[in-house]
This record gives structure tokens, sequence and C-alpha cells, in this order.
């Protein structure tokens, strides 16, 4: 045994040997063996999003080695007797000699497009991650910006992809997208001609397609993660709030070995589960839907579920906004759902660290993430725009919703235009209101302690609860945020009565502030611990109110409700 | 707010020694795993990985044994039947996998927490310095600052290079960039409706009340449009259904566009091009699938509900010396989506 192992350790210590030499890799492995990451479940959907983009270029690899991208017509003879004799493109005709004529090509394909709905999932949430706990703070705007742009290659990518079979469903979804197209002003029709290569189908778009989707867009992904994870490993990973957790160290198990097994096997298991999908879910039969025909149609046809929000917009949108304005057709009917909405939509997300930054007047660097409750307004304004994108995604299966639960297609529309505009604010009303109620539980829980259950009884009859306190650990985690403070403002005119230069800026930005942080709840200080330890728990059992009759934790600035229209 | 009862007990009284902010704990204790303190529990949970390995390679060798036994075959039940087959093994071999590494990581490494030092993203003074003292002796050392003229010459140079390649993409990208085709289709006087896709004629006689008829023009396929009969297609399919005259209600100068009750109109809808393929035969509503623009059929094709505003655009028909259905013309208007230029 002991020979064995030493002629193992030799070869290692060799090749190790070669390779410093040579590129002084072992500079490398010193700072990066035992880098240290940061654990939490969440961090894990960004990871989910990473694994699926790489079995999407394995199962990828399989496809376009069988996947023929032309639109010539061929009359189809392989094995699926109900599509013999029928006239079709060679992509469609590919695809379906995929399925039928290639051993587990079927499977390739579908987990293809399963790991694509799971890649723009594990996006979108990894997102809303980042969102939530102000992950995207000094020094991460850059990376939020990456990563923004990634998620919109990744809607890219998905459209591109889908759309390359050529059968009924996708081809119709082609149209559509044209018919968009033409509604931009004064360049539609050309933009039209520009990506069809003339009129609509023509014979160039599949092959354009499957260039941007095969070659541009991965290329782009590829470059663009390697930028994001270099500034991740360069920021160090953010870190949740808690016990010797700081602004100033990031604290957690080292890569080597720890991350190695455990994000190593998260690629297998991620891979896994969509193999068990593709295999067991069937997803995109094209052989049911037949080749494209410029004619037919099928009812009841989503898109895949991240671009389901654009055709919610489409079908939610009233007609009557079309105008023509000296002779030129403004189709606002068409261009307000599908492009100044989902324009508007994500320049908010791709701005919103910067409108913070410039909310918090913060330059400050954050490392430690925030408990979304902690930042009430921030939470809100998220829970807001995933409502209104949730309610856009529902109208996208309004005839849906209509067939499966008996409902009139009509009515169900007009409950979707209102709930557009009205539970964005209802949603954030709420949310706002559960993050200050929650931050005042942790107040309660700090000040009082865990209910115990024990009633004691006092020699004098009274009855008391004896509340257990916190420890310290668990006590930091609630007290340890600080709260933000709208910023004060200096007077528009000096002592002297000119006026300040800036001042306009400055009032916006207190303004914006002011939003942001006028309602808040503040963190239990140790003063007000020792307090509420000297009073003991039997004043809060006779619930008197205290002489100043204003409660503690709500701090300075107009009342609470002032805010809540 | 003002009936805030767990806090009532909380009004400050003049802070006194406790310190402003409560001060981090530091770590916690570490807490030992089962594996930690029990060598047979690490013993066990080392087997555990193993046999979840053992399961991965047993998923590789079902996959290959499934891939020989069950190719994908003529039938989409066969088909199904590979398909599932190679997917439970694959799933397994990867899956064995990656919970063996992580139920490994999870109770047989380390778990004690480590810190690192964070530092400032931003470099030090001196190497900022001697950063912006480079930049500028390198500008210094070009001269950029001193020659206007090579300057310009720079940027004119760089800025019009990129035309060799924009020019020609361009140029021929699309096509021969003539949108006015968007404004003609197929239909001319005397073209005789056929049956999508089979190409019959349709005799007038032949449709009866309440029926609806997926048309396209005769000789779609023949000709000089013989290679891009599929766009010519994508325009001028036209769904024609017939009902009892006096249901039908017409504008004043489109009396004679209809025969008998046969009324025929462009199949692409006016929202953004989908084929408005569903016809409701009592209402005489059309309906767009995939936007549910709802047109009325015996009212001009007006728009009922939903996202489009303009009706469907009308093709005039009448019958020729046989009986059969034929066209008086093409469209009176473009067909399908709005675009800009449509009206002009």
């Amino acid at each position: 045994m002991s020979t064995r192992a030493t002629t193992g350790q030799r070869a290692a210590s060799g090749t190790a040997d070669y390779l410093d030499q040579r590129t002084g890799i072992g500079t490398a492995v010193k700072g990066f063996a035992r880098k240290i990451f940061p654990d939490h479940w969440s961090f894990l959907l960004g990871e989910i999003a990473l694994y699926s983009f790489i079995v999407l270029i394995l199962t990828g690899v399989f496809l376009t080695m069988f996947f023929v991208p032309s639109m010539t017509l061929v009359v189809y003879e392989g094995p699926f007797a109900a599509m013999n004799g029928v006239e079709m493109s060679e992509a469609f005709a590919s695809t379906l000699d995929l399925s039928f004529e290639v051993t587990g090509g079927l499977l390739m394909r579908q987990i293809h497009h399963w790991a694509a709905l799971l890649f723009m999932a594990a996006i979108v949430t990894h997102m809303m991650r980042v969102f939530f706990t102000g992950a995207f703070r000094k020094p991460r705007e850059i990376n939020w910006v990456v990563g923004f742009v990634l998620m919109i290659l990744g809607l890219a990518a998905g459209f591109t992809g889908y759309s390359l079979p050529d059968d009924v469903l996708s081809g119709n979804g082609l149209r559509i997208t044209d018919g968009v197209v033409k509604s931009i002003p004064v360049v539609g029709s050309y933009m039209s001609y520009f990506i069809f290569g003339g009129e609509f189908p023509g014979e160039h778009i599949i092959p354009r397609l499957f260039t941007m989707h095969i070659l541009l867009i991965p290329g782009l992904i590829l470059a663009l993660i390697g930028l994001h994870l270099f500034l991740v490993v360069l920021h160090k990973h953010t870190h949740f709030p808690g016990p010797g957790r700081t602004q100033r160290n990031v604290v957690g198990f080292p890569l080597f070995p720890v991350y190695v097994a455990k994000a190593g096997g998260f690629f297998f298991i991620v891979f896994g589960v969509l193999a068990l999908m593709a295999g067991t879910m069937t997803i995109n039969p094209v052989w049911n839907y037949g080749p494209y025909d410029p004619s037919p149609v099928a009812a009841g046809a989503q898109p895949d579920w991240y671009m389901l929000f654009l055709e919610g917009g489409l079908r939610l949108m009233p007609g009557a906004t079309e105008f023509v304005i000296a002779g030129y057709t403004l189709s606002l009917n068409v261009l307000i759902p599908a492009v100044v909405i989902p324009g508007l939509l994500f320049t908010a997300l791709a701005a919103y660290p910067f409108i913070e930054a410039f909310a918090t007047g913060d330059k400050r660097e954050h490392h430690l993430l925030d408990r979304p409750r902690n930042a009430p307004v921030r939470t809100a304004t998220g829970v807001a725009i995933l409502t209104a994108f949730f309610i856009l995604l529902l109208a996208g299966a309004n005839d849906l919703i209509a067939t499966h639960f008996a409902m009139s297609l009509n009515d169900i529309t007009y409950i979707f235009r209102v709930l557009f505009f009205v539970a964005p604010v209802v949603a954030f009303w709420a949310t706002k209101r559960l993050c200050l109620g929650l931050q005042r539980k942790d107040r309660e829980l700090v000040l009082h302690g865990h209910e115990t259950g024990r009633i004691v009884r006092f020699a004098n009859g009274e009855y008391i609860e004896v509340h257990k306190p916190l420890d310290e650990y668990e006590r930091w985690i609630r007290v340890q945020h600080e709260a933000r403070r709208p910023l004060e403002i200096l007077p528009a005119h000096d002592e002297r009565g000119v006026r300040r230069k800036g001042y306009h800026r400055d009032a916006l930005r207190a303004r914006v502030s002011r939003f942001f942080y006028e309602d808040r709840v503040e963190p239990v200080t140790p003063a007000e611990l020792a307090a509420a330890h000297s009073h003991g728990e039997h004043d809060a059992l006779e619930g008197h109110p205290s002489s100043g009759g204003v409660p503690a934790e709500i701090a300075s600035g107009p009342s609470v409700d002032a805010r809540d229209r | 707010m003002s009936n805030e009862q767990s806090s009532t007990d909380l009004t400050v009284s003049g802070a006194g020694t406790s310190p402003a902010a409560f001060q981090d704990p530091g770590m916690p204790p570490h807490q030992e795993r089962m594996a930690d303190k029990d060598p047979a529990a690490a013993k066990r949970a080392e087997r555990q990985t193993v046999v979840l390995f053992a399961v991965s390679v047993l998923g590789t060798i079902g996959m290959l044994v499934a891939y020989f036994l069950f190719p994908s075959g003529d039938t989409v039940e066969s088909m199904r039947t590979s398909n599932l087959l190679l997917g439970l093994g694959l799933f397994l071999s990867m899956f064995g996998i990656g919970a063996a590494a992580v139920h490994w990581a999870k109770t047989l490494m380390s778990d004690h927490e480590q810190a690192e030092a964070r530092h400032p993203q931003k470099s030090d003074p001196e190497t900022r310095e001697a950063a912006l003292a480079a930049l500028e002796a390198g500008a210094k050392d070009s001269g950029i600052g001193r020659r206007g003229l090579l300057k310009g010459a720079v940027v004119s140079a760089v800025a019009l290079a990129p035309l060799t390649f924009a020019v020609p993409l361009v140029g021929q990208v699309g096509g021969d960039w003539n949108v006015s085709n968007f404004r003609h289709t197929l239909w001319e006087r005397g073209r005789r409706l056929v049956r999508d896709p089979s190409g019959d004629p349709i005799r007038a006689a032949d449709v009866t009340i309440g029926s609806a008829y997926h048309v396209i023009p005769d000789g779609l396929r023949e000709g000089e449009h013989a290679s891009h009969w599929i766009e010519e297609k994508a325009k001028a399919v036209v769904l024609m259904v017939r009902m009892d005259p006096r249901d039908l209600t017409e504008a004043e100068d489109r009396r004679d566009w209809s025969y008998e009750g046969i009324v025929a109109y462009s199949k692409i809808c006016t929202h953004v091009g989908c084929p408005v393929a569903l016809y409701e035969r009592q209402t005489h509503h059309l309906l767009c699938p995939c936007h549910q623009s709802t047109f009325d059929m015996a009212d001009g094709a007006k728009v009922v509900f939903g996202p489009a505003k303009r009706p469907l655009p009308q093709l005039p028909i009448t019958v020729d010396d046989e009986g059969y259905l034929v066209a008086q013309s093409d469209f009176t208007e473009p067909i399908g989506p709005s675009y800009w230029e449509r009206l002009k």
C-alpha cells in the first residue's frame, strides 16, 4: 500500500512541478484552493443557472450533429407513418429524425428544452435573491448589470432556440414577432425585412436564428459568465448577517475540498434532475404540431414561460389604441405591450442599484446582505414588479384559464386589465406593511424573549408567563442592521440669502430618500433592552400606555400612515 | 399605531451607560456532527456515499443497456419507451454522483467555519498615483495632445473603417428591401378560390349555409411565384363563410363584394398576423386563438373584442361562368398587421 501511495504522490508532485515551472500555477493554487465561500441555500440559484447552461451546451452539441438548419422543402419519408408524404422543411424533417431515428435524440432535445426553461427560471430567481438581499450594492453594481445582460441573452437564446424546429407553433410565434416588429414606427417594415431577409417567412430565418442560437448568443453568454464569476471571486461572495460575519470578512468553507464536492456534485444533481424531467415529461412534441404552414394555427398555444409576459401584454392591450397620424399608422396596441412595457421593466431593473444608491447617498462597500424585512421599500418594490410580471404571465394563459375553469374569456381579460394596475400597488403596500411588522416582531422577540408557556404565580396572586431571553447569537441577527434614515437637506438659500447651487438635485434626492426610508423600525439598542429588563414582564402584562404615548420603535418623521396610500 | 401594545414599556429613559449598539458576539461555538463524534457514524456515512456512487455506476450501465435494447423505433410508443428508459438511466448515473459528492461533503469533510479577511476594492493611493503617472507618461510619449491633426486622422480612419463591414451586410441582409410587397397578394380579377391544401375549386352552389372554408388562390405554386409560394400563401390565405344573406350587414360600397351570403376575408389578423381560425357559426364571430381578437363576420369583420383595431380586409368575390367562386380583384388594402407606412 505505502509504495503505491508514494508512486501516486510522486506522479502528482511531478505534474504539479511541471505545470508550475511553465505557468507559475502555484500562486493561483495557493490563492484559490482554500478560498472561503459562505454557505446558504439561496446561493445555489446562480449555480443552477450555470449548470443548466453547461447542460445546454452539452446537449446542444449533440443536437447540432443531427439538426439541419435549412428551410428547403423535402417530402418526409421516414419511420413516422403519420407524416409520410408530407412536405416540410429540412429543419422540421431533421427534428423528426432526431426523435424517431436517433436513439436518445428525443431525450437530448427534451433535456435541452427543459434546461432552457430551468436556465431562465434560475436566472430570474437568482436575480430575485440578489435584489431582495441588496447584494447589488457597491461594489457589485457592475456585476448586477452583467447579470442583467445575461438574462436578456438568455431570453434571446430561448427565443432563437424554440423557433428552430420550424413547426406550426414556433412558425406562428415568428409570425407574431414579425407583426410586433412591423409596429415599430418609421423603421418597422425595414426591420422585418432585415430579420427575415425579405417578406415573412422567406427562407433565411431558420439559418439565421441557428447562427444566433449556436454561435453568437452562447459565445456572448459564455464570455459574460466568465466576467460574472471573475467579479464574484474578485469581490468575494456576500454573506448573510450573523454572529462573526462582518463587512470586513467572509465566513464559510474552503473551496477545496468542500465546494469542489458540494458545487461539483450539485452539477450532477442538476443534470440528473433534468434527465429525469426529460425522461418522464414530454415537452414540445413537434410531431403532433406538424410542419409550419402559413394557414393553420393551434388553439391554446403558449410560448415558453419566460416569453409569456409579452404574450399576456399583447392580449390585454385594448385595440382602440391604434392611431393614424398624418397618414402614418402608430400601433400603440402592439407597441406598448411588446416594446414599451418590457423596455420600462428592464430599464428599471438594470437601473435599480443606481437609483437606490442615489436615494441613500451611500458610498460605502456592502458585503453583508440585508434581510429583506430590513429594507421594506426595496422589498415592496421588488414584489410589486413581480406582481405585474405575474399578472401578465397569467394573462398570457387567459385562454387556458377560460377553458379549465369554464369562465368567460372576455371577463378574465377585463379583470386582468384592472389587476395589472391595481395588484402591484396593493402588493407594494402589503409587502411594506409585512416587512415593518416583521421588524416589530424582531424587536418584540429581542426585548421580551421566547414565550416558554410556563406560568408562574407570585405570592401576591399575580400571574406572569416566564419569557426566556434570547442568547447573544440569536439576538445579534435581529439587532445587527443599521436603520437607514431619510437624508437631511440643506436649505435652499444659504445664510446670506443666496440660492444654493445643486438645491434641486438635493431636493429630488431627499424626496426619493424619504420614499425609501421615511417609515422604518429601528433595531433594539442595549439601552432599550436594559430598560425592558428593569421594568420586568409584568409591565407588559398590564398594558398601560407609557406616559409619552409614543411607541419608541417608531422613529422621528411624519406618521407612518402618511405614505401608505 | 398608537395602540401598539408590544412596546408600551419601552420608552427610552436617558440612554444611561449602555453602549449605543450591540456588539457582535463573534462566531458561535462549533457543533459536532454525529460523524465527528462517533467513528461508527463516520463509517456509516462512508458506506452510504459508496452506495450512492454505485447507484451512478448502475445507472450508466442501465442507460447503455437501454440504448442497445430499446432503440427509438418507428412509433411514438417505442420512442417514448426508449426515452423513458434512457432518461431514467441518465438520471441515476448523474444524480448518483451528485448525491454521493454532496453527502460526502456534508457528513465527512470538515465543517469548521473559517473566516477570511476582505480588503477594500479600490487600490491604495500609491498604486493609484503610479497608475495615473503611467497613463500620463504614455500619453506624453505618444504626443497625441500636441499633434491635433494626428488625432483627427485616427478618429476618422477608425470611425469609417466599420463601413466596409456594415454596408455590404445591411445592403443585402434585407433581400431587395422592397417593402411595398406588403401591399400586394396573388389575388386578382378572375382568380379562383380553391380549398387549402387540396387546391380544389369551390362551386358556390356547394357551399352550405354555416360552413367555413380555408381558402388559397388557385395556381399558388405555379408560374413566377413557384419559388416563393410560401410568402404568397402567408399573405393570401382567406377564410370564407356562407350565412343567411338576411344576417349579413354590408356597407353601401361593398354590396357586390359578397355572393349570395358568401363572404371572404383575409385570414391574417390585423393585430400581429396570426391566422384567425376559430369560426363560431351561431354568432358569426371569428376568433384569433393567439390573442383573442374577435371579428364579426356578419358585419364587415369588424372587431368586437380584443387587441386588434381594424376589421379584417375583405376579398371581393363573385362566380365565373362555370359557377366557381373567383376574386373580383386583389384586397383593396394591405392585409395583416399594421405598419408605419401602411396607408401611404
